[in-house]
């Protein structure tokens, strides 16, 4: 039996907690004839927008669960790919959707109870309009061309996603990271629309740190000699070392020391066979070198670009209270529940909190919990136990 | 709301005695050595502040509820008395019991303060069994007077007879059922007696609107000599 065979037969699309066989739908959300005003200036039209969905909407429509993905992530939260051949994402084939821990037919975020709700966000490479997609202007791929777009204007494009499906209100809206900022701004924007708010991970603004990292992953993709100002679609080379660079650096800001300690710490690729090289020496090397590859594979250097724009753009305070994060939260109506993790460094527990001891100015149900994780910022993804006992809990009640 | 202490010495005089406490005592010693060593386990009326807290509190107001464990009362008050509930919790694994039973909580040190809370934003603050665990205690107290209308503060006191023949026949730290803990592993490092409260009462324009005591494993209002007979204390307390 394979690896790929053993580990399907756990959690595999016949299970009885799996979503099973998925297959994503895309949607005009906007039409070429009437495109949207941007936040940050200029329109765009049309935009097409990938979702996946799971379990069964009421007749009532009151028990949709929507979810946000992170900054790379996709619409396929949970479940089996049943498409990979046609959308080519055959990374797919080995591995269910990101969190398919959490979501399923009696997990945390229970299947059998909420209808779930997951498009990609706009910008992004997996299905959504994004610089891949075709101006309608050129006929060639936006590149840089594409405007520049905000977590303000994913969440707009995502409440005319409910609106298409005739759903009025959710019951919650969760996310983690960037995905957390989503679900945040939702709560700000419709606050009548949203009843529970899920912030994982994320706090209302990046930190001074989080941008610069930011800004040095778009300095290695920015000057990848096969950038070529964005426009390297259909060349034989993209900026895949400066994408791959980009990767490696996020990918140790989603760690944390102890965490990287723990799992390579000084250990030798091959054991005893040190060479005086710069080669792959270092089993935490090969860890990050093969995340760098496998990114390449399945996302787009323009999408990183633009989504970490937009992460470096997000201010809650800014955008809502004239820079006072009380103010803003004011206008929330939801209920809330924000989780940090202890030893995440991205979006640092201090931040999360004060988040939430902002939302308790608004008068409705708060809670924080601040969750001890050696996994960094990873461990919204990797502390299913735990991150699923609050969600169920915070779901049922 | 009278004053149920306002006939008592000034706070630096000595405690009432009566010959009733002194009979306890001595009865007191020989069985407390004897039982010793299960007096910590009896849970029985551990929770007895929560049917005077419920009484307490408005029906339909919010209350702050500063280090609230598992969250039990608050998700009693949120049921029966149908409150506006916030805890404060210091503790992930209770955070969780309270997100559990729907009880909204922020998960924080008391010790950092409630800066986060504007003045008067609550009805009622409750100190349920915290003050004797907090590093800052006046402090807190303070805070809970600055953003609750009133306050509710329980807490062991520690001139129980029991507590103090402990004390005496032992020479040790007191282990008793309310302080089941021997000193390196309890929680309890600002223990106090009923008279300390009322002194910081007195000295901070603080007044006592109503008073419990669990006196014999049973609840009843508080009285002038007390001050030994009371295991446990729970005062309403409020800015004069």
């Amino acid at each position: 039996m394979s690896p790929e065979d053993k580990e399907r037969r756990g959690s595999g699309p016949e299970a009885s907690d799996s979503v099973g066989w998925t297959n994503a739908r895309t949607i005009r959300l906007v039409a070429a004839d009437a495109p949207v005003e941007l936040e940050l200036g200029g329109t765009l039209g049309p935009i097409d927008v990938e979702y996946e969905t799971y379990g069964t909407l009421s007749p009532r429509k009151d028990n949709v669960v929507f979810i946000a993905h992170a900054l790379t992530g996709d619409a396929h939260v949970a479940g089996w790919d049943k498409d990979t051949e046609k959308n080519g994402r055959t990374w797919r084939d080995r591995k269910p959707g990101w969190w398919d821990a959490v979501v399923g037919p009696g997990k945390a975020i229970d299947t059998s109870r909420y209808f779930v709700i997951c498009p990609n966000v706009l910008g992004s490479c997996y299905g959504t309009t994004g610089p891949a997609s075709i101006d309608p202007l050129t006929g060639k791929p936006y590149g840089l061309h594409f405007p520049m777009v905000t977590v303000g204007d994913w969440v707009k494009l995502h409440a005319r996603l409910l609106d298409a499906l005739g759903i009025a209100r959710i019951r919650a809206i969760i996310g983690g990271s960037i995905g957390g900022q989503q679900a945040l701004e939702m709560a700000l924007a419709f606050p009548e629309r949203v009843e529970r708010v899920v912030v994982l991970a994320a706090a209302p603004r990046l930190s001074a740190q989080g941008v610069a990292f930011n800004a040095v992953a778009r300095y290695c993709i920015l000057n990848d000699p096969n950038f070529s100002g964005g426009d390297y679609y259909g060349r034989d080379k993209g900026p895949d070392a400066g994408l791959a660079a980009a990767r490696m650096l996020a990918h140790i800001t989603y760690l944390s020391d102890e965490g990287m300690h723990e799992k390579f710490g000084r250990r030798l690729q091959r054991d005893g066979d040190q060479k005086a090289g710069f080669g792959i020496e270092f089993a935490v090397e090969s860890y990050l070198d093969y995340q760098g590859r496998a990114f390449v594979e399945r996302f787009d250097a323009n999408s990183y670009l633009y989504i970490t724009r937009a992460m470096d753009y997000y201010d809650a305070a800014a955008a809502w209270g004239v820079g006072s994060l009380v103010e803003a939260c004011r206008r929330v109506k939801a209920s809330a529940l924000v989780v940090s993790f202890d030893s995440d460094w991205l979006y640092p527990p201090a931040d999360c909190r004060d988040l939430a001891l902002a939302l308790t100015r608004t008068g409705t149900r708060v809670t924080y919990a601040e969750v001890p994780s050696r996994f960094g910022h990873d461990s919204f993804l990797v502390e299913t136990q735990k991150v699923g006992r609050l969600l169920r809990s915070f779901l049922a009640h | 709301m009278t004053q149920p202490h306002a006939e008592q010495e000034s706070p630096t005089g000595r405690p009432h005695v009566s010959a009733e406490v002194f009979e306890k005592c001595a009865a007191a010693i020989a069985t407390l050595i004897r039982e010793r060593a299960q007096q910590a386990k009896d849970k029985r009326s551990l929770r007895w502040q929560e049917e005077i807290i419920s009484r307490e509190i408005p029906v339909g107001g919010s209350v702050l509820d500063l280090g609230c464990g598992d969250g039990f009362l608050l998700e009693r008050l949120i049921r029966e008395r149908n409150v506006r509930g916030q805890g404060v919790e210091i503790d992930a694994e209770q955070v969780f019991s309270c997100v559990d039973r729907g009880v909204p909580v922020i998960q924080a040190d008391l010790g950092s303060g409630l800066a986060w809370c504007p003045d008067k934003a609550f009805d009622v603050v409750v100190l349920e069994e915290t003050l004797q665990t907090l590093q800052n205690p006046r402090e807190v107290l303070e805070e809970m007077l600055r953003v609750g209308k009133r306050g509710i503060v329980s807490f062991p006191n520690f001139a129980h007879y029991r507590v103090v023949v402990d004390l005496a026949a032992r020479s040790r730290m007191p282990v008793t059922e309310r302080l089941p803990y021997y000193w390196y592993e309890s929680a309890n490092i600002h223990l106090l007696t009923l008279r300390d409260l009322l002194d910081w009462a007195s000295s901070s324009g603080v007044a006592i609107v109503s008073g419990y005591a669990l006196v014999d494993g049973a609840p009843r209002e508080l009285r002038a000599d007390d001050d030994l007979l009371a295991e446990e204390v729970l005062v309403v307390v409020e800015r004069k």
